[in-house]
């Protein structure tokens, strides 16, 4: 059952093989066993669970069903969940239950899924490795002395140890396509706009967007087509007719254009990591598609400047938690000012608290221009450079990473190593382009993925050539020894 | 690039963050070596380039002047460290 | 030495919306704290803002009204620190391209010329909470209903030279946003503030002195008080040798003195950046133009418009055009009675003085325009004295009736013209004051003058007022000279 694609769930359901209380009881249960070893999740909400699948199988009875109803998710723990602990893996919102929904929390309970908990992250989303989390490091299902990514990295190792089998993430720099390579599943991050961000704790608002996590394409475009979608309430929600993905599937291939940049695949690529991606490349051109080398010359110059502007904007997002209104405040402050320091001090990681000073920085007074100004700027020219390069191709082709899984403890003490890790993932976000990490084998028992990268909207394009090339490759079938 | 603890304190300040004696260094150095990855960008020449905020280039909708809003601030207030008669409460501002 | 002073002014206004700037939260004042500030006010995690139209279109009619170009795009910039009263730890405002570009407004000086004042700009921004410093045990308290109000604010070119300047700008800009409707304007309740940058300079110097914002100045009595005061200060701190140290300043009413802000002396380093929450805002030049045919006549308009066409003094129409409702009032008298100069005279003195009295706002007159009208009507046909169409508005202000005409007849006002009553009065008067026509007759022709006011005060009074005076001056003189 636990091994069930969310298609296959949904038909056993309604086909009354086992119900939602079974299925649910099925992955709790397991979470109970598994996640003392992997730590991917931070609150398990099981009361609230075991109610909503009784509900969903009231509505199964009744022929009411949505297609989601009684299938088992989970949320990172970066989305508001009225009445449940959202804490952002920080200690500032230890205390801190949402007083509303997400606006995909909203959506995915309309559809029916039935929520087991909130997943693990780095703090407030910031970090490629799930080590700033305050409920401590996240493990890698495969290996568990490597990281399983970051910052949804509890979302990626749930789903690859079989605890939910879908579950939502946010992608910032790459926070669901670099744990989903890492963990062996598939990721998808959106078009800027396609998803709300609505009740998302904010880290970098102009590149913050939601997406799915499962363990296929297919899975992944059922989570989406319950996810996307205007809102009001999101004035960079884009409004467009959200497609019927799942329809689009099947298309072929055929004549479809990839274009690989060249830069995605220089010196800075591990050459095992070469090898699965052209061995990836090789299953695509089998199906019918065109391959053609293309440019993307500022690629490097995405790390300097994402590493400015989502310090800048979290600079500023961050501002807000002072230990006045909610969460953490620290004991007997004496005065206005040790509130502030002491309450933001004592509750932020160090990360958080270096990323908060970087951009403090950048945006300061006889700075802005060298750093903040220039970064947007750089940011035009990187995203016009995609442009241009979708004026000769479909979709573009690439590693997600350029290693796999590091080990845990190996780089929390560089920072910049760490950063340099992010290089394939961050043009998306500083583009708004939608991109998708699907699984292409593994080196030494860690996982590989294959980035494709599409156009404004071309979510149904990306979901198309992932689940083709899934179709006819096992790799994100394979199960990591654990399970 | 290389920020001194004085600029690093000054900083931290704007940011309403204490850093530790302790901490000085190491974030100093952490910072420093991030400003010196993002001095990269120096090499780009973007003359005229207009800065991009926001990635897609879309416009402000505008919401109609009507109240969708009631009072939740008991339910809101049980969040809150500190409160007395409906008002948050901080150590005392001096004017 | 001469000095010379230079006077900026920020003015915020709150706009009258019904909800706050990017929430949809009630504005309405004087709720219980906290009452209303939801989720986006209180700056929850995950919350995003949505920007009020209202907000916007009120803007571009204040932009419109002082003849600003508008933009065809606006955009919105984060300025950071921290505050109690800023929940988000930033304050959304427009820092790179404002929604009302330059513009400018003719103030008029007392020796009746006008001057020319620039506006800078005015930018849309959301207001703070309140702190309160009562005792909660030593504590602050915050209430966050404010938080996420509307403001327009309002800046000047350093143009004004004296606190009089400075005052008659600001009303200037009271009676637009009023006219407007953008704003109620109340400075007592804080819907419309205004900072003053102030610095003096020895006359004929071009270089601007260092300068001083004097913040809390609460209504115009204090703006006029406030910049008084700190210009002198100035003058005296250079005048012993002193440097004026540029700062942020307090006025105290109480004591009359501006004294140095403490909280603020840090906050220096705002960190202004786009917001990446809003998205530049559109702005259709049909939809200006559509804002711009709807714009109501502003006061300034009015004020040529009373001046040229109906030939009021500059000082009248000055007066009658300050507040939208009086001029209003004004307007609907003169379409019924005809007569401006008759209208603005009434109403400047004995409407003007009543509402005085009882303390009211033109917009609660006891007497409807329409019934000021019908005085004026009948004062003008001669049917009332002046005496008795006093006497005829303080019994419509009591509501002692509906209409003027209904007032005349029950207390029998009606101006008396024919000759033989009043000459019968005459003779009554003068029949009983034989000793006065005495002294009258005997007087030297300079000194009668005075002596008639007598007996015309007697025959007015036995008549009620309704005797014609010119009829009276005429006869009585006849029979006095005999």
């Amino acid at each position: 059952m636990l091994d069930l694609s969310l298609t296959q769930m949904a038909q056993g359901l309604a086909e009354r093989k086992f119900s939602s209380v079974e299925l649910t009881q099925a992955f709790l249960q397991r979470i109970q066993i598994v996640n003392p070893q992997l730590n991917a999740f931070i609150t398990i909400t099981e009361s609230q669970a075991l109610d909503a699948a009784k509900a969903a199988d009231s509505q199964l009875e009744k022929g009411t069903a949505t297609p989601l109803t009684g299938i088992p998710i989970a949320h990172k723990d970066l989305f508001c969940t009225e009445g449940v602990k959202t804490s952002c893996g920080s200690k500032m919102l230890d205390n801190f239950i949402a007083p509303y929904d997400a606006a995909i929390v909203t959506n995915l309970a309309e559809a029916g899924a039935v929520s087991l908990g909130k997943t693990n992250l780095d703090e407030f989303a910031m970090g490629s490795s799930n080590e700033s989390s305050f409920y401590g490091a996240v493990k890698n299902p495969w290996d568990t002395q490597a990281v399983a990514g970051g910052s949804s990295g509890g979302s990626a190792a749930a789903v690859a140890a079989r605890l939910v089998p879908a579950a939502t993430g946010s992608d910032t720099g790459g926070s669901i396509r670099q744990p989903a390579a890492f963990c062996g599943i598939t990721g998808l991050k959106p078009t800027y706009g396609r998803v709300s961000r609505w009740g998302m704790v904010a880290y970098a608002s102009s590149m913050d967007q939601a997406g799915p996590m499962a363990r296929s394409a297919e899975d992944c475009a059922l989570m989406l087509q319950h996810m996307a979608g205007f809102d009001a309430r999101d004035s960079t929600s884009i409004e467009q007719a959200v497609p019927d993905y799942l329809s689009q599937l099947g298309n072929s291939i055929q004549g479809m254009t990839f274009g690989l940049p060249k830069e995605y695949f220089a010196e800075d690529l591990n050459p095992q990591m070469a090898e699965r991606i052209q061995a990836a490349i090789k299953e695509l051109e089998k199906l019918g598609a065109k391959v053609k080398a293309i440019s993307l010359p500022l690629t490097r110059m995405a790390i300097p400047a994402y590493y400015v502007i989502t310090p800048a904007e979290a600079s500023s997002n961050l501002s807000r938690f002072d230990g006045v209104r909610y969460g953490y405040r620290c004991e007997d402050p004496k005065d206005l000012e040790d509130l502030y320091k002491r309450s933001r001090s004592e509750a932020f990681g160090h990360e958080v608290k270096r990323r908060i000073l970087i951009g403090t920085y950048a945006l300061s007074e006889g700075f802005y221009d060298a750093y903040y100004n220039k970064a947007q700027q750089i940011r035009r020219l990187l995203a016009e450079d995609f442009q241009k390069a979708f004026q000769q191709v479909d979709l573009i082709v690439a590693p997600t990473t350029p290693n796999p899984a590091f080990d845990l403890g190996s780089k929390i003490t560089d920072p910049i190593q760490m950063y340099l890790e992010d290089i394939y993932t961050l043009g998306v976000n500083l583009a708004g382009l939608p991109a998708i990490s699907v699984p292409a084998g593994q080196i030494n028992n860690r996982p590989v993925g294959l980035q494709l990268i599409g156009n404004h909207f071309g979510e149904s394009q990306l979901l198309n050539a992932a689940h083709q090339f899934q179709q006819v490759t096992d790799h994100h079938l394979q199960k990591p020894a654990l399970v | 690039m290389k920020l001194n603890v004085e600029e690093l304190h000054k900083v931290a300040h704007l940011a309403r963050l204490s850093i530790h004696a302790k901490d000085e260094e190491s974030y100093s150095q952490a910072l420093s070596n991030i400003l010196n990855l993002v001095d990269e960008m120096q090499s780009i020449d973007t003359h005229g380039v207009q800065p991009m905020a926001h990635p897609m280039d879309a416009v402000q909708r505008l919401r109609t002047d009507q109240v969708t809003e009631n009072n939740q601030r008991d339910y809101l207030q049980q969040l809150a460290p500190a409160t007395e008669n409906g008002l948050y409460l901080v150590p005392r501002v001096v004017e | 030495m001469q000095w010379e002073a230079v006077i900026g002014l920020e003015i915020h206004a709150q706009l009258a919306t019904k909800t706050k700037i990017f929430s949809g939260s009630s504005t309405a004042f004087g709720a219980e704290p906290n009452s209303q500030a939801n989720i986006i006010d209180l700056a929850m995690p995950g919350i995003l803002p949505v920007l009020n139209k209202q907000a916007v279109e009120m803007a571009i009619k204040f932009g419109l009204a002082i003849n600003s170009a508008i933009p065809e795009r606006t955009t919105f910039d984060r300025k950071n620190y921290f505050y109690p009263d800023l929940p988000k730890g930033y304050q959304t405002t427009q820092m790179a391209t404002p929604i009302v570009g330059r513009g400018y407004l003719d103030i008029q000086l007392e020796d009746g010329s006008s001057k020319r004042i620039a506006i800078h700009h005015a930018h849309l921004e959301e207001d703070a909470g309140k702190s309160l410093h009562e005792d909660f045990q030593g504590m602050t308290g915050v209430d966050l209903n404010r938080a996420g109000t509307p403001l327009l604010e309002i800046v000047t070119e350093p143009e004004m030279s004296t606190a009089k300047e400075a005052v008659a700008l600001l009303r200037s800009i009271h009676s637009i946003i009023t006219y407007l409707g953008i704003s109620d304007g109340n400075m007592a309740e804080g819907s419309m503030r205004c900072d003053a940058n102030v610095s003096v300079r020895p006359k004929g110097q071009e270089k601007l002195g260092n300068r001083c914002e004097i913040k809390n100045i609460n209504s115009f009595r204090f703006v006029e008080r406030a910049i008084n005061h700190e210009i002198q200060r100035q003058i005296e701190v250079l005048e012993d040798g002193g440097r004026i140290a540029q700062q942020t300043r307090l006025y105290d009413p109480d004591l009359n003195e501006t004294r140095a802000m403490r909280s603020k002396e840090d906050a220096n380093d705002y960190r202004y950046f786009p917001c990446p929450d809003l998205l530049p805002v559109e702005i259709d030049s049909a939809f200006v133009q559509q804002l711009k045919d709807a714009l109501p006549e502003l006061p300034e308009e009015k004020r040529q418009r009373f001046t040229e066409q109906l030939g009021l003094s500059v000082y009248d129409a000055g007066v009658l055009s300050s507040s939208r409702p009086l001029a209003d009032y004004f307007d609907k008298v003169v379409a019924l009675c005809g007569d401006a100069q008759l209208a603005s005279n009434w109403i400047s003195g004995e409407l003007a003085a009543q509402l005085n009295r009882d303390g009211v706002e033109i917009t609660q007159a006891a007497v409807t325009p329409e019934q000021f009208a019908g005085i004026l009507i009948r004062l003008k046909d001669d049917t009332l004295s002046n005496g008795a169409a006093k006497q005829v508005f303080a019994a419509l202000w009591a509501k002692e009736g509906q209409t003027a005409d209904e007032i005349i007849e029950a207390k029998g006002l009606k101006q008396v013209t024919d000759t033989g009553a009043i000459e019968a009065i005459i003779d009554e008067i003068l029949a009983k004051n034989t000793a006065q026509v005495e002294q009258y007759r005997a007087a030297e022709p300079d000194k009668r003058g005075k002596m008639v006011g007598f007996f015309v005060g007697q025959i007015m009074k036995a008549s009620k007022g309704t005797a014609n005076p010119k009829a009276v001056n005429e006869l009585l003189a006849k029979k006095l000279n005999g």
